[in-house]
């Protein structure tokens, strides 16, 4: 059976999950610098008027990221 | 025997280096740019004691040594250049002690580089606060590094700091980060080669040769070839590093912190966030924030400037009475001191505009304007960080223009630096003030609006409309494939801290003054010998000319003196080349007088006004309701009627809208970008603009 991932795009305000990977190589490596490791929980905050970018609370702190950037990351929840 | 060392503060962006910086250096700062590219270089002294004096370099704000932008990459370079001469003798890391994790990862890598490095654990109020408490002792002895508890905003723990600086630093023994085996033969092979002191920076130069400009083009080629045949692309670790570098973060932070933080702690910057973010306050709350803004530029800025403008008047008429006359004198009572005036009195709306800007940044509201804008201003080609440098546009597009250097993506750069330019700025309200009150009735419309008022809110509005037309298309044009990102931190908020907004506010004035002040100055030397010289039969005679014109009108010495100036302005190489472009702006309702001071604009645009005064024979006066009154008496000769009338008035107003008229400007440009070829393109392109639509406008109206 193939699941389709869920990304933290897919993700509703206050919903947590955990980190499980990325799918685009040259965006990961910015995100693993900014805190988002594969294991590490991540909380969606709230998303900006236009539903993009929104906010998410990951290694102890508050970012935003856009929907592009988002997508890429995989969770499981 | 004064010793100095050299000291380089490093740490991710909020994490209060510059409040550090600002307390240790005090105003013995000095903003530069870095060799060859245009990053801001913050450096300043600081005495540790008696003996000691320490160089102090504010680096930019940056999560690691791989960089995301131009700031960012300079951090990787002094780090990575030993032979530099910015690399430092010590460096200290500012850490948010509220948020360790993304504070260590560059710890982790400055540690592998064998930089002795002292870890400054700041904002420790806000940590104490949260309920959070951590062992420093343990953390010191597992990274192998001296830790301070420092209170950057309040000033303590700087002492401290500052002991610590004195003393014989070693470099840690720790290594974090175990490069792999593969790779490790080249690593070694640039090691030996290139003399390095640790492994890791070798790796460094492996991964990111191209970041670093210090390499030799033969040191370039040895690392490109070994890259090679050892299958490494730029990169190709960097995931893996970063992962096993916050595993042993982690495992750091798990044996320090005694008590972690309270995760309701923050609960009141996540209600502020649901009140700023929101789709109908949020907005509001903006658009509120941007009226104040304005307001205070217009209202509060005029009282100085009032006051600058009356000061260089009676400077310019003490020196006219009290030195000998000639060229020389002419030269500074004419063209030096009212040039420098011509700086000193945008300082105020600088002034005020930066400190609003810098309160927005140090409260972390501006994180939220970013937020609340991107996808807004993505559409139109531009970025959410290109709010604050369009913002700031409406002071002086030169240092809004330095302020885009924080936009990673160059293409997204690249657009707001073109559109800067079409945000109204002080130069051209004065040009606004005295047209508007000539063409539009002083009359109130819906009972409260002054109708001139709206006008220019209209010219604002219309110039920033300009600015996001003009974006779109060159987002449509350039079609550029290049990602552009958003990942940014949203910082908790907090009052600002007013110091800081007062180095903020001198920063950025004295940017204005030593960028935008050279030229203005160079231009107005220029503009004032070609409009006191010309061909010398005619200047010479002018006099006379004058005076047998005016037999028997009884004129006052006053009024001939006028009347002279305006017969050699009429005379002089600025007037010919008025007279010679008349043929080109006559379409769009300007004569030859109207020409001359569309080129003197180009010192700064405010001197349309001065320039106007001369040639209508008003001696140097800036007074607007006497201008007005002359301008309005001005009669055309070809229609018998007004020679200011609404169509000529509107054509000037809206050229002046887009006219790309400002060489420091295009000075600046040409630096932020490094070629000719952007400034170029926006004078052809704004120039062009402005004709057209001048032209269109006085076509429809008359």
């Amino acid at each position: 059976m193939v699941v389709k991932n869920k990304t933290v795009a897919d993700m509703k305000p206050g919903e947590t999950a955990i980190i499980v990977g990325f799918s685009d190589d040259q965006i990961s490596v910015k995100l693993l610098e900014m805190g988002f490791l594969p294991g590490t929980s991540i909380r969606f905050n709230f998303k900006a008027p236009f539903g993009d970018p929104i906010c998410v609370s990951v290694s102890g702190y508050d970012l935003s990221l856009r929907l592009d950037e988002a997508i890429v990351i995989s969770i499981l929840n | 025997m004064e010793r100095k060392i050299k000291v380089a503060l490093t740490g991710k962006p909020n994490s209060g280096k510059s409040s550090l910086f600002n307390q240790l250096t005090g105003l013995n700062q000095k903003v530069g740019n870095f060799p060859g590219v245009t990053v801001d270089k913050r450096t300043g002294m600081c005495e540790l004691d008696e003996n000691t004096l320490a160089q102090i370099l504010d680096l930019p704000g940056t999560y690691s040594l791989y960089p995301r932008s131009l700031d960012e990459k300079i951090v990787a370079e002094v780090f990575a250049d030993r032979k530099g001469i910015y690399f430092p003798d010590k460096v200290v890391l500012v850490a948010d002690t509220t948020n360790l994790k993304n504070c260590f990862l560059l710890l982790t890598q400055l540690i592998d580089l064998k930089i002795p490095t002292i870890v400054a654990l700041n904002m420790v109020d806000v940590a104490a606060k949260s309920g959070m408490s951590i062992d420093i002792k343990l953390l010191s002895s597992l990274m192998d590094v001296p830790v301070v508890f420092i209170n950057a905003r309040k000033g303590q723990g700087i002492e401290k700091l500052k002991k610590l600086l004195l003393l014989p630093l070693k470099v840690s023994e720790r290594k974090v980060f175990a490069i792999d085996s593969e790779i490790m033969p080249a690593v070694n092979e640039i090691k030996d080669k290139l003399q390095l002191s640790s492994d890791y920076e070798s790796y460094q130069l492996l991964q990111q040769r191209d970041h670093f400009n210090f390499l030799t083009a033969e040191q370039k080629k040895f690392i490109v070839d070994l890259s090679k045949e050892y299958k490494v692309f730029p990169g190709k670790y960097q995931g893996a590093e970063t992962i096993l570098r916050y595993g042993f973060i982690q495992e750091v932070l798990n044996k320090i912190i005694i008590r972690s933080a309270n995760p309701e702690w923050n609960k009141m910057t996540h209600q502020l966030d649901r009140l700023f973010t929101h789709k109908i306050w949020g907005y509001t709350i903006f658009f509120t924030v941007l009226f104040l803004i304005f307001q205070s530029i217009f209202t509060l800025a005029q009282i100085p400037m009032d006051f600058i403008d009356g000061s260089f008047a009676s400077l310019s008429n003490y020196l006219s009475n009290h030195l000998p006359h000639g060229p020389l004198f002419e030269m500074l009572a004419s063209g030096i001191i009212p040039g420098i005036g011509g700086i000193v009195i945008f300082i105020p709306q600088i002034a005020i505009l930066f400190a609003f800007i810098a309160i927005l940044e140090e409260t972390g509201y501006m994180a939220r304007v970013v937020f609340l804008m991107d996808k807004i201003m993505r559409q139109f080609g531009l970025n959410g960080k290109s709010v604050v440098p369009l913002m700031s546009g409406w002071a002086c597009a030169i240092p809004a223009i330095m302020a885009t250097r924080t936009i990673e993506s160059w293409k997204d750069r690249l657009i707001t630096i073109f559109v800067i330019p079409f945000m109204s700025c002080s130069a051209r309200l004065p040009v606004f003030a005295i047209l508007v009150a000539l063409v539009v009735p002083d009359v109130k419309v819906i009972g409260i609006f002054n109708l001139q008022g709206v006008a220019l809110m209209g010219l604002y509005l219309l110039g920033f409309v300009a600015a996001l037309v003009t974006a779109w298309a060159m987002k449509i044009i350039l079609n550029v494939k290049e990602r552009s990102f958003l990942i940014m931190e949203m910082p908790t908020y907090r009052m600002p801290k007013w110091s800081n907004v007062g180095y903020t506010i001198i920063e950025k004035t004295k940017t204005f003054v030593y960028e935008a002040g050279k030229v203005i100055l160079a231009v107005s030397i220029i503009l004032w010998v070609l409009a006191s010289y010309g061909p010398k039969d005619e200047m010479n005679g002018a006099k006379e000319v004058i005076q047998t014109r005016n037999i028997g009108m009884n004129l006052s010495t006053d009024e001939i003196n006028n009347q002279v100036a305006a017969y050699k302005l009429e005379h002089s190489y600025a007037g010919i080349i008025g007279k010679g472009i008349e043929p080109i702006i006559k379409p769009l309702g300007y004569d030859w007088k109207i020409g001359i001071a569309l080129i003197t604009s180009f010192a700064a645009r405010e001197v349309f006004v001065g320039t106007i005064a001369t040639i209508y024979s008003l001696g140097s006066t800036n007074e607007q309701p006497t201008i007005k009154a002359r301008l309005q008496s001005e009669i055309n000769p070809l229609t018998g009627g007004p020679r200011f009338t609404p169509a000529v008035g509107f054509s000037l107003l809206i050229f002046y809208t887009f006219a790309m008229q400002c060489a420091s400007t295009l000075a600046v440009v040409k630096r932020e970008t490094k070629s000719w070829k952007w400034p170029l393109i926006q004078l052809a392109y704004m120039t062009g603009l402005a004709y057209g639509l001048a032209f269109i406008i006085f076509q429809i109206l008359s």
